[in-house]
């Protein structure tokens, strides 16, 4: 029951990105536009750890930019009766499973455009291509979450960046040490501790807005 | 007097702490005499938590039952988390400018500390930013949750992942309470108690505070 609704919800968000075409364009420009001023303020100063800073701070505001809409782009009355039909729980899945999707695309073209302009300074390129996957989930489902709350209060650009980056700090924090491996060694001894750390943060978060999601939905 | 004599004793607990942290024999270690920080700054920091600690208990029972005096108590706790908190940076600030010689070095526990109070000053912001007083105290209530446990997550991992601290109070250190030289036992329990009873105290004044206006207001 659950999993049909989520499928729906999820096919429902797909096409509802497709319909608002301009909004998924906005953040694609956004994210060609600020690599594009890094790479035209960064010339030739670049170092494998500037490198992974700056792909990893470019990639958390895309994220916040790109998920921020999640709860805005539909008007309230069409909350209310998706409320009527659909569980809250499968609501916030199928956010949640959606932005994935959107994370990992936009994820993959910010890698692809750094590699463009800013060189390429990954040398373990499959584990870098784990973190950007784990990334994409782990990013995805924070920013899902606080853009539910974000969105219950007015004025809430700048909330969400706010309320985010504290709490985002333990994933990225996470994320940056295992890319930084990939930039320096072909070696993945030792990592797994920091993936199962990356894995248990997803668990929780994914957790927490099962749990609490439903207080926000209803009014 | 027979319901407020923790507050003397508050009150007792902390000029004890204040004028004998002063004399009393401290061992000779690194950090010198700079180890009498221990009676307030420490002090300060568990206080801080047992506060923030407090708000998110309150805050999940106010999901349970919706009653509005759980948010009056969560968000008061919160307020007083936040103030023992910038204490707690401002006497480590005061401390690691004579021990490191700066007063903030880029250590995981200090990190910590500063994303915690980053989280709580946010939550303020998010619950200035909404009217309406029961949605404000709903959508104040799953930030607090969430928000409180992706702390302690941070609080728990970053140690592993940047490095190990350089703050007192790891294993083995002479800092930690079972390791405590016995002359500084007398003073360094009591101090505890003494902050701890303070953020209560002061919790309760302005939980009291909060519900007056509310009356006034109604």
């Amino acid at each position: 029951m659950l999993l049909t609704e989520v499928k729906y919800l999820v096919a429902k968000e797909i096409r509802l990105e497709l319909k608002q075409k301009y909004v998924l364009n906005g953040i694609l420009l956004y994210l060609v536009s600020t690599i594009f001023v890094t790479y035209l303020a960064f010339e030739n100063v670049i170092t494998a750890e500037t490198w992974n800073s700056l792909f990893w701070i470019i990639l958390l505001f895309v994220a916040v930019n790109g998920i921020s809409k999640s709860f805005n782009q539909e008007s309230p009355a069409r909350h209310l009766y998706y409320y009527t039909i659909a569980s809250a729980q499968a609501v916030v899945l199928a956010k949640i499973i959606y932005n994935l999707f959107l994370m990992a695309i936009l994820s993959v073209l910010s890698f692809v455009f750094f590699l463009l302009l800013m060189g390429n300074q990954v040398v373990n390129l499959p584990l870098f291509l784990v973190a950007l996957v784990l990334g994409s989930l782990g990013l995805s489902s924070v920013l899902t979450m606080v853009a539910a709350i974000a969105s219950r209060a007015s004025h809430n650009f700048s909330l969400m960046a706010i309320l985010s980056f504290p709490i985002v700090l333990p994933l990225l924090a996470t994320l940056m040490k295992i890319s930084k491996t990939a930039l320096s060694s072909l070696e993945w001894t030792g990592l797994s501790g920091f993936i199962v750390i990356l894995l248990t943060i997803n668990v929780t978060v994914i957790l927490l807005a099962y749990l609490l999601f439903p207080y926000l939905w209803r009014d | 007097m027979k319901k407020n004599w923790w507050k003397v004793l508050a009150f007792l607990l902390l000029l004890y702490a204040i004028c004998f942290g002063f004399f009393v024999r401290i061992p000779d270690t690194m950090i010198k005499e700079t180890m009498r920080n221990l009676f307030y700054h420490v002090g300060m920091w568990f206080g801080m938590m047992i506060m923030l600690l407090v708000g998110f208990i309150f805050s999940l029972r106010y999901l349970r039952k919706f009653d509005e005096q759980e948010d009056i108590v969560a968000v008061e706790a919160v307020n007083v988390g936040l103030l023992f908190g910038f204490l707690g940076i401002l006497t480590g600030m005061i401390w690691a400018n004579f021990t490191w010689g700066a007063p903030w070095v880029k250590d995981p526990k200090l990190n910590g500390a500063a994303v915690g109070m980053f989280i709580y000053l946010a939550y303020m912001i998010l619950r200035g930013s909404i009217d309406d007083v029961h949605k404000r105290a709903k959508v104040g209530a799953v930030y607090n949750i969430f928000a409180f446990v992706l702390w302690i997550v941070f609080v728990m991992i970053m140690p592993r992942i940047a490095g190990e601290s350089i703050h007192p109070g790891k294993t083995d250190s002479p800092v930690l309470p079972m390791h405590l030289e016995p002359s500084m036992r007398p003073l360094f329990y009591p101090a505890m108690v003494g902050w701890i009873l303070l953020g209560v105290w002061i919790m309760q004044i302005r939980i009291r505070i909060r519900k007056l206006k509310l009356k006034i207001e109604n």
